[in-house]
């Protein structure tokens, strides 16, 4: 049987395995807490794994992977910022959230503003965000099926590109939270079990000695020592100091990037109180963590085991180099069948990833479309229950559709920076918002929807006129070139913006409620007055 | 449907001692080490990019510094979580519950939102 047979195989059992929980799921799901918030009655360790499931994305396992075995260190600049985010999170942001938000990122920020500007604000960025990463994911999805199951015809990406959106678009229509949660519990406990096999087998093959393996990496990517430090992607000398500012930059969005995610947001409604957000954020942070040093060996073994030359030919991004890998290892311990049974594992997690991930982001994307826009902003508050989850199906639906839509017109273009574009929006519009919402007492509507808007546009705007956009041979539009800033990365300048834009908002605004002030904080720290959870 | 609080009651748990107590823990452990671990990253992403011979210089075998800063990223990342779990479980949780307990008894603020 060849790899791609039994990977599609592996793919057939997850994609029915989690298909039958989105059913089960379905008749669990009534209420809109259930809906959208899995009935907040997920467990720390449930939900802590379902953290990791919604993080650890395609670009994570596979990119982080290629990254580090074609240009050596640089790739673990980004696995410390993904990481080291989830303290941003943990400290200032996913408790008080718990306790003070009902089910979206606006319910937060809305609290004590005037609900229609701000509901509007955030859900235009929720919107936003999640289709930038949304389209990354499925882009990258189209280009993975051809590397991992040959299918290279224009036809076959648009298909993968379709079967990925329909499989998302069922698991949210009809598990809602519930369903969602359950497919990225799954998606991480693989993930997780695939890497530590692939990782604990490449650490055998060098006697687990990390020095030999990092030896030979070096010397089997032709760059020598310069593969073990930084500075052959990011910041490379050859870009001067526009390149070096550039990687702050990128480091910047990353790491205050995740906690102004809204698919990462809303995972802190899915437990019963602030204490079992706390204890997901530290299952999150210890699963995240041990995956992404799993991906650091990964990436060097590739490096060593198959060699940069061979992953490079393979796929220019390197996106390949985990299930080569994989090939690699298992054909030289336990022959051809070895080799085509650890790569078809590996290729159908990669699947797995991939549809938890999107998942997630059109939950998020749905829910608040329907509770922000549809149940606030056009029906002023006065929709029912049932009907804000009627259309939050509908609008899964719609956005799932979108984003089929942009992905199959996207999918010749290179639209990887989308991701860390993601993650500068959440950075610098969301973040200071919410940051405001809930310490800073002066706050108000206006200085709310100036962070929003401030943060998003110039993040978005900076990146239009960038190299990723125009003007370089990896760009979006390699044949155009109005590009006018030499960054890449959006973050250094679009962060303080969205800050200072609340600022200045603010206290260019009269609008001040000391009691809704006094009710958020005292409800943030106390949990007092916040959500329950449903008993059923 | 959520039980419409009387705003007041807020403002009187808020003005008390017990609150003032419980938000001074939170903060004075919350502002300060965030202010530490982003800047302990930055200068790690600093590092990546303007001393690069440092970050390469090698510690033992071919174990460098930019390889032991990365991880000791990771160990700082996991011990703060933990440090900040054991903050929380001590000095933060027994107030906030008293806090709530007491107001839920007086049932000055509702059952919450079911």
């Amino acid at each position: 049987m060849s790899h791609e047979t039994l990977s599609t195989i592996l793919f057939v059992i997850f994609v029915a395995g989690t298909l039958a929980i989105t059913f089960w799921a379905s008749r669990n799901t009534k209420s809109a807490s259930d809906f959208y918030a899995g009935g907040r009655s997920f467990s720390g360790l449930q939900n802590g794994l379902a953290i990791g499931g919604d993080y650890m994305s395609a670009a994570s396992f596979l990119g982080i992977a290629g990254i580090i075995a074609l240009s050596g260190y640089d790739g673990f600049l980004y696995s410390i910022g993904f990481l080291v985010a989830w303290l941003v999170a943990l400290l200032l942001v996913a408790e008080l959230m718990r306790n003070s938000g009902k089910y979206t990122m606006a319910d937060v920020l809305a609290f004590r503003m005037s609900p229609r500007p701000v509901r509007t604000a955030a859900g235009v960025s929720t919107i936003v965000v999640s289709i930038f990463y949304l389209l990354a994911q499925m882009v990258g999805a189209g280009a993975l099926v051809g590397l991992l199951l040959g299918v290279h015809s224009a036809a076959g990406k648009v298909w993968t590109i379709i079967a990925v959106g329909l499989l998302m678009i069922i698991y949210v229509v009809f598990g809602g939270m519930k369903g969602t949660t359950w497919v990225q519990i799954v998606k991480a406990v693989m993930l997780m079990v695939g890497a530590a096999l692939i990782t604990l087998l490449v650490l055998g093959k060098f006697g687990f000695n990390l020095s030999g393996l990092l030896g030979d990496a070096a010397a089997a990517s032709g760059k020598g020592e310069a593969f073990l430090k930084p500075g052959l992607k990011y910041g490379t000398d050859a870009q001067g100091v526009w390149g070096k500012i550039d990687l702050i930059s990128l480091g910047l969005a990353l790491v205050l990037g995740t906690a102004g995610l809204p698919h990462v947001l809303i995972r802190f409604y899915t437990v019963p109180t602030a204490r079992d957000a706390r204890k997901s954020v530290m299952w999150g942070i210890g699963i995240i963590g041990v995956f992404y040093l799993l991906t650091l060996v990964l990436g060097f073994g590739a490096a060593a085991v198959v060699g940069s030359k061979t992953i490079a030919e393979a796929d220019k991004a390197g996106n390949t180099a985990a299930p080569l890998l994989a090939q690699q290892v298992g054909q030289d311990l336990f022959g051809d069948v070895g080799g085509t049974v650890l790569l078809a594992v590996i290729a159908a997690v990669a699947f797995a990833t991939i549809l938890a991930v999107v998942a997630g982001l059109t939950l998020a994307s749905s829910s608040s479309f329907a509770h922000d826009l549809y149940a606030h902003v056009f029906k002023r508050g006065g929709a029912t229950e049932r009907q804000e989850v009627v259309v939050a199906r509908i609008s899964a639906f719609v956005i799932g559709a979108v984003a089929i839509a942009l992905s199959i017109f996207a999918q010749s273009l290179n639209v990887a920076f989308l991701v860390s574009l993601a993650f500068a929006v959440a950075a610098s519009g969301n973040l200071p918002a919410i940051l405001y919402s809930l310490f800073w007492k002066r706050f108000n509507t206006a200085g709310a929807v100036s962070a929003i808007y401030g943060g998003l546009v110039s993040a978005v705007v900076l990146v239009i006129f960038s190299p990723v956009v125009s003007g370089a041979p990896t760009a979006m539009f390699p044949d155009a070139d109005f590009h006018l800033i030499p960054l890449s990365n959006p973050g250094i300048f679009s962060i303080p913006i969205g800050f200072l834009c609340g600022y200045l908002g603010t206290i260019l605004s009269k609008e001040h409620n000391a009691e809704k002030y006094a009710e958020i904080e005292v409800r943030a720290l106390t949990g007092l007055g916040a959500e329950k959870a449903s008993s059923h | 449907m959520t039980v419409q609080h009387d705003p007041s009651v807020y403002e009187r748990i808020q003005a008390g001692e017990q609150f003032q107590e419980l938000r001074r823990r939170y903060r004075s452990w919350a502002f300060p080490m965030t202010v530490a671990f982003l800047a302990w990253y930055l200068l790690y992403v600093v590092l990546s990019g303007f001393a690069r011979d440092f970050m390469g210089a090698k510690l033992f075998g071919n174990i460098n510094v930019a390889l032991v800063f990365g991880v000791l990223q990771f160990v700082s990342t996991f011990l703060i979580a933990w440090a900040y779990s054991r903050h929380a479980a001590a000095k933060l949780d027994p107030i906030a519950d008293e806090l709530r307990g007491e107001a839920e008894r007086r049932d000055e603020v509702g059952e919450g939102a079911k």
